[in-house]
């Protein structure tokens, strides 16, 4: 399987995300984002980080790099596409995702473990995963996702949500929503479910010593769906 | 010619910058403070002498990336 990270400048988990995609098997190519051409992929995987600085406003600058367009048409013709934390930003910016990410409700940033239900399991994320309720990690300052009324009625009408803010235990209350997200949501798909943008981070969560083990969950399940 | 344009938040967005910018005014004690608002201001020198064509292209920038038109509204105020 072949998967290719792309790179803006300031993106910073680029590199946590390879490693992770390597570990579970994938054959993994970095892409600059000022090319034009994305390489052969499986996956394609916008990563964390601070691109171009959040300028603007978070994912507005990177939705408008070189590299984009090959993107969308890969995305648009059914390719994988996940964007993790600033990619889920990016996702929104470029109207791939409905909504937006807005600062979070309380003005802090937040970096903490987390639990995430998954909501829709019909998919190649998701698909035959072994627990619903997974610990990852997040690090953000604009994780608070918006959108309007009918963008809202547009993805429960298309069960878009992928995962939810939880307990440890799978209840989805405002006590266990970090940043004021509408319906405790951390995760979205589009319609068709290729392209799934998440804030929290699996890439962090692949060696049990050092965080913990659910991240490797999500790549070895993906892994497996692919082949 | 400078084509000036604000992007404000829309009414039922939060704005928790704006809040913290309230609170902090409150604490310098102007009490009276009701409500802030934060947007952002753009300054556009377009090489452009029609007026109303260099206000469409500001428009048009405004559409395309200086506004998320899903949280923002945007105004051209003034063009010299």
């Amino acid at each position: 399987m072949n998967s290719s990270v792309i790179i803006f400048p300031g993106s910073n988990c680029d590199r946590d995300m390879a490693v992770a995609l390597k570990k579970f098997g994938f054959k993994n190519k970095m892409v600059w984002h000022n090319d034009t051409e994305l390489p052969k992929s499986d996956l394609v995987v916008l990563p964390g980080g601070f691109s171009y600085g959040d300028y603007l406003r978070c994912g507005s600058m990177a939705s408008k790099s070189k590299i984009i367009d090959s993107v969308i048409k890969f995305a648009k013709s059914g390719g994988l596409l996940l964007g993790i934390c600033n990619g889920f930003q990016i996702l929104t910016e470029t109207e791939l995702l409905p909504g937006v990410l807005l600062k979070n409700k309380y003005s802090k940033f937040i970096c903490k473990n987390v639990f995430v239900k998954i909501n829709n399991s019909e998919n190649k994320y998701f698909k035959n995963i072994k627990k619903n309720i997974l610990e990852l990690h997040i690090a953000h300052n604009e994780g608070n996702f918006f959108c309007s009324n009918d963008q809202m009625k547009e993805i429960n009408d298309n069960n878009q949500i992928a995962v939810h803010y939880c307990s440890q235990n799978g209840e989805i209350e405002d006590s266990f929503n970090p940043n004021g997200a509408i319906k405790n949501i951390a995760g979205l798909f589009n319609k068709e479910k290729n392209i799934l943008g998440m804030m929290p981070h699996p890439e962090r969560m692949i060696d049990n010593y050092l965080s913990g083990e659910d991240g490797s969950i999500f790549f070895q399940n993906l892994i497996n769906n692919l082949k | 010619m400078k084509i000036s344009a604000i992007v404000t938040l829309k009414k039922d967005v939060l704005d928790p910058q704006g809040k913290v910018v309230q609170q902090a005014l409150k604490g310098m004690g102007f009490d009276n403070v009701k409500e802030i608002r934060q947007g952002k201001y753009f300054e556009i020198d377009v090489d452009e002498n029609d007026k109303k064509k260099a206000e469409k292209k500001a428009e048009e920038m405004c559409k395309k990336l200086l506004a998320n038109l899903v949280i923002e509204d945007f105004k051209i105020i003034g063009s010299q």
